[in-house]
């Protein structure tokens, strides 16, 4: 009764052929280890064998649920986020018009602006992007590290804001709602292939709705295989120091 | 010119030309973000109604674009053959479509010289899908670089061993295991990573090397911006290819970082120092929706938009263009009813406008797609004799992330379809022991083949 079909998920295959009689499997094995791109399958007639299908499915599978799943609000409420929405409404309003998922209404605006700390050095904002999974399995670590690493170099913190349903530039209205001097936007990223925890973080020094979008400085690939969030974490701290030193961010900054 | 018309009792009325074309479009989510789209299904056939009595004069007289302000409109325009305009000019757009259903290959020929973009994408909002299958499928444009591409009962195919890191020796390994497969009788191409003159040299090289030591005949390329290659070009490095990516107005392509007078340069220079043989060196990528993604649609739909860039490729020659349908994202296609259609639809206008059309059927995982989708287009796509394909290590672009046919698929459509390789390639493939009357034999889809 306990016994399980193996986890197709996690089978390394970096080094796996699954060619028939290949003319030289060490060959193939050498192969094999410059590249992650799916070579020495191997093949049913002209088509894939039913375990590489099956692996392709399962990879697509996790990366498109990600998309359309949502944050669990229990953790944002935990770290006593302020919860928000843009203008979307659902999910698939979400993804077809990223339009509204930059904006909010003026009572949203005005909401931000009586709920949440003004003019502080730094504000957080999380929101869900393509992949509400990333924010799921980062947020919980790399916020304490934000904090106290932020805390400890003296600077005032924002109440954090999440934003449902949110794209990057939403962090240029919550910046001048409440006169931020560094604006951190941590999201979910669009899912690859078997990586759907996968944040980045956007920055930005006095962020603007008036500023191109080259005015943000950005660490992607933020998730335990990538950049693990911890050491994220620290990286910003540091960023916000350099940011409100050299009071400019994006390309303006050479770093 | 009526733009006015009745349906069901209810009136429509469209201000101009560029309001018919856009709410005439099959149901496109980009065109609702754009705020140009049809406000329901009837509004839509009305547009289509007041479509089909515009003459092909018409829809000359308004590009949607003006020539004054827009380089790409000029090309297409100056580039129209009178002769050929004048066989058609008086032709409704409906009575166009018939045209071309009815008519033969060398009929069709006769007259492309004629049109302009809007004119084709015009005709293509009034076919449904089995139509635009139909007609495309009579077209065939010939192209000769080193290799002559888009015979009858061939379909060709584009490797595309992109790499993570631009990481020569995994490039070469995904291309061994390509070739294997029979796959790469278009080109052998890669997406760098890095925009290096240094890097694109190196890419460029590994390919020559590979063809020249395993007797290869395809072409080069790597799919860098025209203003890098033209670089490596200047060193004397081996380009059977030139790439560009191409949008249909000129603000469009200045986000590109291109100019049609650059593009000009580009193809000088490439004539002059490329490594290849034939009269066609130049290969383009276009994709629906990319103008509006950067403001530059003008308010018009992406379906003309991408007739457009038809038209300024029409000016280069091109041996290889093809649209990467899927790949600019959901608010532009939302699905795979929308990819399958917008596939359908670039095919048949590059064809129209006499190019040699290839089509990168792919999407993105926040796209509602999946793989079955892409296999059902390709199938359409071999159905009407589409010029080639991309071909990719299980489908998965592990540098561009997004997922594409496969090597698996392109020895199956060739099955399925009864088609060869280009021919000199395939021979090549027979002689390496992979291919066998077009099929793939045992030894087929192994990579260590190459590493003796």
């Amino acid at each position: 009764m306990n016994e399980m079909i193996k986890d197709i998920s996690v089978v390394d295959y970096y080094e796996r052929v699954t060619i028939d009689n290949p003319r030289d499997t060490e060959s193939c094995i050498r192969l094999k280890k410059t590249t992650n791109a799916r070579i020495c399958l191997g093949r049913a007639g002209d088509r894939c064998k039913t375990e590489t299908l099956l692996k392709f499915r399962a990879d697509h599978g996790v990366a498109m649920d990600a998309v359309w799943s949502e944050v669990d609000e229990t953790i944002v409420d935990q770290l006593g986020f302020f919860k928000v929405q843009t203008l979307v409404e659902d999910k698939e309003q979400y993804i077809k018009r990223p339009d509204l998922g930059r904006v909010f209404s003026q009572e949203t605006l005005d909401g931000i602006k009586g709920n949440c700390i003004e003019s502080p050095d730094v504000q957080i904002i999380a929101t869900d992007g393509l992949s509400a999974c990333a924010i799921n399995a980062n947020l919980a670590d790399i916020y304490p590290i934000l904090i106290d690493g932020l805390t400890a170099k003296g600077y005032t913190i924002g109440t954090p804001i999440f934003v449902k349903y949110g794209r990057v530039a939403t962090m240029d209205q919550i910046s001048e709602a409440i006169q931020a001097k560094v604006t951190i936007l941590l999201v979910g990223e669009r899912p690859g292939l078997a990586t759907d925890e996968s944040m980045s973080s956007y920055m930005a020094y006095e962020s603007s709705t008036l500023k191109p979008e080259s005015q943000r400085t950005v660490i992607s690939n933020i998730h335990r295989k990538g950049v693990p969030p911890v050491e994220a974490g620290a990286q910003l701290v540091n960023l916000v120091e350099v940011l409100i030193r050299e009071k400019k961010s994006g390309v303006e900054l050479k770093i | 010119m009526i733009l006015k018309t009745r349906l069901f009792g209810k009136s429509y009325e469209f201000k101009d030309i560029k309001e018919v074309l856009a709410k005439s479009n099959e149901e496109k989510s980009g065109d609702i973000l754009a705020g140009i789209a049809a406000r329901d299904t009837a509004e839509r056939v009305a547009a289509k109604v007041v479509l089909s009595e515009m003459t092909l004069e018409d829809l000359r007289n308004n590009p949607v674009v003006p020539y004054e302000n827009d380089d790409v409109t000029r090309a297409i325009q100056d580039g129209v053959d009178p002769n050929a305009f004048s066989m058609i000019k008086s032709m409704t757009v409906g009575a166009f479509r018939e045209f071309l259903l009815k008519s033969s290959e060398d009929e069709i020929e006769n007259i492309h010289d004629g049109l302009t973009s809007e004119m084709i994408a015009g005709v293509t909002k009034l076919m449904s899908n089995m139509d635009l299958v139909y007609t495309a499928k009579k077209i065939h444009k010939l192209a000769t670089c080193n290799t002559t591409i888009g015979e009858r009962g061939t379909l060709s195919s584009r490797l595309q061993p992109n790499h993570p890191t631009d990481g020569l020796a995994g490039i070469m390994a995904s291309t061994m295991e390509g070739i294997s497969y029979g796959i790469g009788d278009a080109v052998i191409g890669l997406n760098p990573v890095v925009d290096t003159i240094s890097s694109i040299s190196a890419v460029l090289h590994s390919f020559k090397d590979f063809m020249v030591k395993w007797d290869i005949p395809t072409q080069n390329c790597v799919l860098a911006h025209v203003t890098s290659q033209m670089a490596a070009l200047q060193k004397g490095v081996p380009m059977d290819l030139m790439f560009q990516s191409l949008a249909g107005s000129q603000k469009s392509n200045k986000a590109f970082g291109i100019t049609v007078k650059l593009m000009d340069e580009a193809y000088e220079v490439m004539r002059e120092k490329k490594s290849s043989r034939g009269p066609n060196f130049m290969y383009f990528e276009t994709g629906q929706g990319s103008e509006l993604s950067s403001e530059g649609h003008h308010g018009a739909d992406q379906l003309t938009m991408e007739a457009r860039c038809y038209g300024l490729a029409k000016r280069y020659h091109p041996f290889l263009v093809n649209t990467v349908v899927g790949f600019i994202g959901p608010e532009y296609l939302y699905d795979g009813r929308q990819m399958i259609r917008a596939g359908l639809e670039d095919h048949f206008m590059g064809k129209l406008t006499g190019l040699p059309m290839g089509v990168d059927v792919c999407y993105t995982n926040h796209m509602k797609a999946d793989q079955n989708d892409v296999e059902n287009l390709a199938l359409l796509l071999a159905a009407c004799d589409c010029t080639y394909f991309m071909g990719i290590p299980g489908g998965d672009d592990v540098m561009l992330m997004y997922q594409t046919t496969s090597y698996h698929d392109i020895a199956s459509l060739r099955d399925i379809t009864g088609k060869k390789p280009i021919q000199e390639f395939n021979q090549r493939m027979e002689e390496l022991g992979i291919l066998e009357d077009g099929k793939l034999t045992k030894k087929a889809g192994d990579p260590s083949i190459f590493t003796a």
